[in-house]
């Protein structure tokens, strides 16, 4: 299967909470929604504001879209603010508007192999990914992470696939693994297609790599968002023809050359 | 009930508007409803040439709203007219173009433009745009640049209907609405953003690189109420009610206090169907409420 960069109609609607789990502490939750009409493309996200929230939280919250399968629609959220706060204490049977698919999402092909580049919440689009691709045997993940590994869905990655995770608890472990990702980009860069998702210093340092050794390099931004639309404008990044463009509409996927962090 | 309002010379199916700078240039929104069961469609403020906006980070949340300093940022009048317009329901649906200029040359030669444009319904004229340095507010909050700007725009604007969108961050709206009316404005419409601030006491810097950025959503509503009720007891130009408005009641309140037509604007973003769900829940409120024309019920608010 090709991961063609299709645009796909999107839709909003109000679905309801299935159940929320938390894995290790309830900072990280999994989200299970009733699944939506669309289909989507591993790297697309959703907005999602619960009924409950009226006036305040004015914005929505965007998400990665974690899993789609025929039962329900999974999202994996770290609890970093208010309204994330709020969104790990929704119960089973309350209404989320939720729009999407939404941004462009990875494009990547089945037969070829790529390198996957993931700092902890960035873990998030590439379940899906990795467990629907036809062949995880082409798949290399390096997951950094500073909570511990039992937080983050890494176990249900195949097994087939080849995956490495590196904790980050000080400045030592953080200078390890930048040589670790550095080295990895370096042997990679003419193999095949690089895919990356992270906090910004850790796309930032990617981006060096990628361009010091010209890697066809992927990167998904999490810039502040109000609309998903692109509609507000609130959410653009600069690229390197001198434009602002939104990320939540022509990206958030970018290439690694494209764009300023 | 006839659900149409006509704003001299701007006929509308219905009051609802969307707000310039929260709908785009309109086709964003069309994955999420039928663009032609809109009042009219008030695009994103353009200028005679593209404009980047201000560098990022351009907005924060904040209680029951949000600040904004996007600073403008639009793909210019040209490329709008060229790329956006064609795909608008024109035909249906009002277009208004809402503009922006730094200087009244600016403004006369954008409005010579936009006035021979079959598929432009109005011009909304932002006199008050709080995010950008030069023009924008400083015309807004002087009565008598006001006034030129005004005047020298209906000079050029044809038989398209001039709406001049007022700033709310002047020491007296009434007399900036009075002038603007003097100055042959066709319509009136407000509030703008409210001018606000935010800072991060963490990294101790201000939380939108402007500095400086206009507050919108249901926050400022009660601000928005007031000064649009002030208005319409002022002018005798139709006025067009906007600020926080997110229900079909925050609808109908601007509607009784005089206004005769709304603006849908940070709302857009809690759900981007929202305004066309307002429509269809607005012909409910109103059938509850037993309201009978938007002549009897507009301005209608019973004091003592
Ligand atoms: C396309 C996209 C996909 C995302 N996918 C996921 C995901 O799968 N799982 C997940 O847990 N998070 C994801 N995020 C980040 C998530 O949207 C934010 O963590 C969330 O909006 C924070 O809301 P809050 O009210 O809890 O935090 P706030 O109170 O708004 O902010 C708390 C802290 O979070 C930071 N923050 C706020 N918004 C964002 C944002 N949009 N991106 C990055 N940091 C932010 C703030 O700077 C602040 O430090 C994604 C963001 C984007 C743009
Ligand atoms: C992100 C954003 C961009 C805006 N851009 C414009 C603009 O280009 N021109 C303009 O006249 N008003 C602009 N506004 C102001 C709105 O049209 C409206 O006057 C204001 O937001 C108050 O209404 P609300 O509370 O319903 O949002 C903008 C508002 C927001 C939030
Ligand atoms: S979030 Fe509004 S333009 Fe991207």
């Amino acid at each position: 299967m090709n991961h063609k960069i299709e645009n796909k109609k999107q839709r909003c609607q109000s679905l309801k909470v299935q159940t929320i789990t938390y894995s290790g502490t309830r900072d990280f939750v999994h989200v299970y929604l009733d699944p939506p009409i669309w289909d989507y493309v591993p790297g697309q996200f959703v907005m999602f504001r619960p009924g409950s929230w009226s006036n305040d939280p004015v914005w929505p919250r965007p998400f990665s879209i974690c899993e789609k399968t025929d039962d329900a629609l999974r999202l994996f959220i770290q609890v970093v603010g208010r309204g994330t706060k709020l969104i790990s204490c929704l119960r089973p049977g309350e209404d989320v508007d939720i729009w999407g698919p939404l941004g462009n999402g990875f494009s990547l092909k089945n037969d070829e192999s790529v390198l996957i580049l993931a700092g902890g919440m960035g873990i998030a689009p590439f379940v899906g990914l990795c467990k629907t691709h036809k062949n995880p045997g082409n798949i290399n993940l390096l997951f950094g992470h500073r909570a511990p590994l039992s937080s983050y869905p890494y176990d249900e990655l195949p097994e087939n696939m080849s995956k490495e995770a590196m904790q980050q608890k000080s400045m030592e472990d953080l200078n390890e693994f930048q040589l670790v990702l550095k080295q990895k980009i370096q042997d990679f860069a003419s193999k095949g297609r690089i895919l990356a998702c992270g906090p910004s210093s850790f796309l930032r340092a990617i981006q060096k790599y990628c361009l010091e050794y010209k890697a066809d390099a992927w990167l998904s931004l999490e810039n502040k968002m109000a609309c998903g639309v692109g509609a507000c404008l609130g959410c653009v990044a600069r690229t390197t023809d001198d434009e602002y463009v939104q990320t939540c509409t022509c990206v958030p996927v970018f290439s690694a050359d494209k764009v300023f962090l | 009930m006839d659900f149409r309002v006509d704003l001299g010379g701007l006929k509308l199916t219905n009051p609802i508007m969307t707000a310039s700078g929260t709908f785009g240039y309109g086709l964003e929104f069309k994955p999420y409803g039928n663009l032609e069961e809109l009042g009219a469609i008030v695009v994103k403020g353009l200028s005679l040439r593209p404009r980047q906006g201000n560098p990022m980070p351009r907005i924060v949340e904040t209680p029951c709203g949000m600040l904004n300093a996007i600073g403008l940022q639009n793909i210019g009048v040209e490329k709008f007219l060229l790329e956006k317009l064609p795909l608008l329901p024109w035909k249906t649906t009002p277009v208004v173009v809402n503009l922006y200029a730094q200087s009244a040359e600016e403004f006369s030669d954008l409005t010579r433009v936009l006035s021979s444009e079959e598929g432009v319904g109005a011009l909304e004229v932002n006199i008050s745009c709080p995010n950008v340095k030069e023009g924008g507010l400083q015309f807004g909050q002087d009565p008598q640049a006001a006034f030129k700007v005004v005047n020298m725009l209906k000079k050029h604007a044809g038989s398209k209907p001039v709406i001049v969108k007022l700033s709310p961050n002047v020491a007296d709206i009434k007399v900036i609405a009075k002038t603007v009316e003097s100055a042959g404005a066709d319509i009136i419409s407000l509030i703008n953003t409210i001018g606000g601030m935010a800072v991060d006491i963490h990294t101790r810097k201000p939380c939108i690189t402007n500095v400086f950025g206009g507050l919108s959503g249901p926050a400022i509503k009660p601000v928005a109420l007031k000064m649009v009720y002030e208005v319409c007891k002022t002018v005798k130009i139709p006025v067009i009610g906007l600020g926080g408005i997110s229900n079909t009641q925050d609808i109908l309140e601007f509607i009784l206090v005089g206004a005769s037509a709304v603006q849908i604007g940070t709302a857009s973003f809690t759900r981007p169907d929202k305004v066309f769900t307002l429509v269809k829940d607005l012909r409910v409120k109103v059938e509850e409420l037993g309201i009978k024309s938007w002549d009897e019920f507009r301005g209608s608010l019973r004091l003592g």
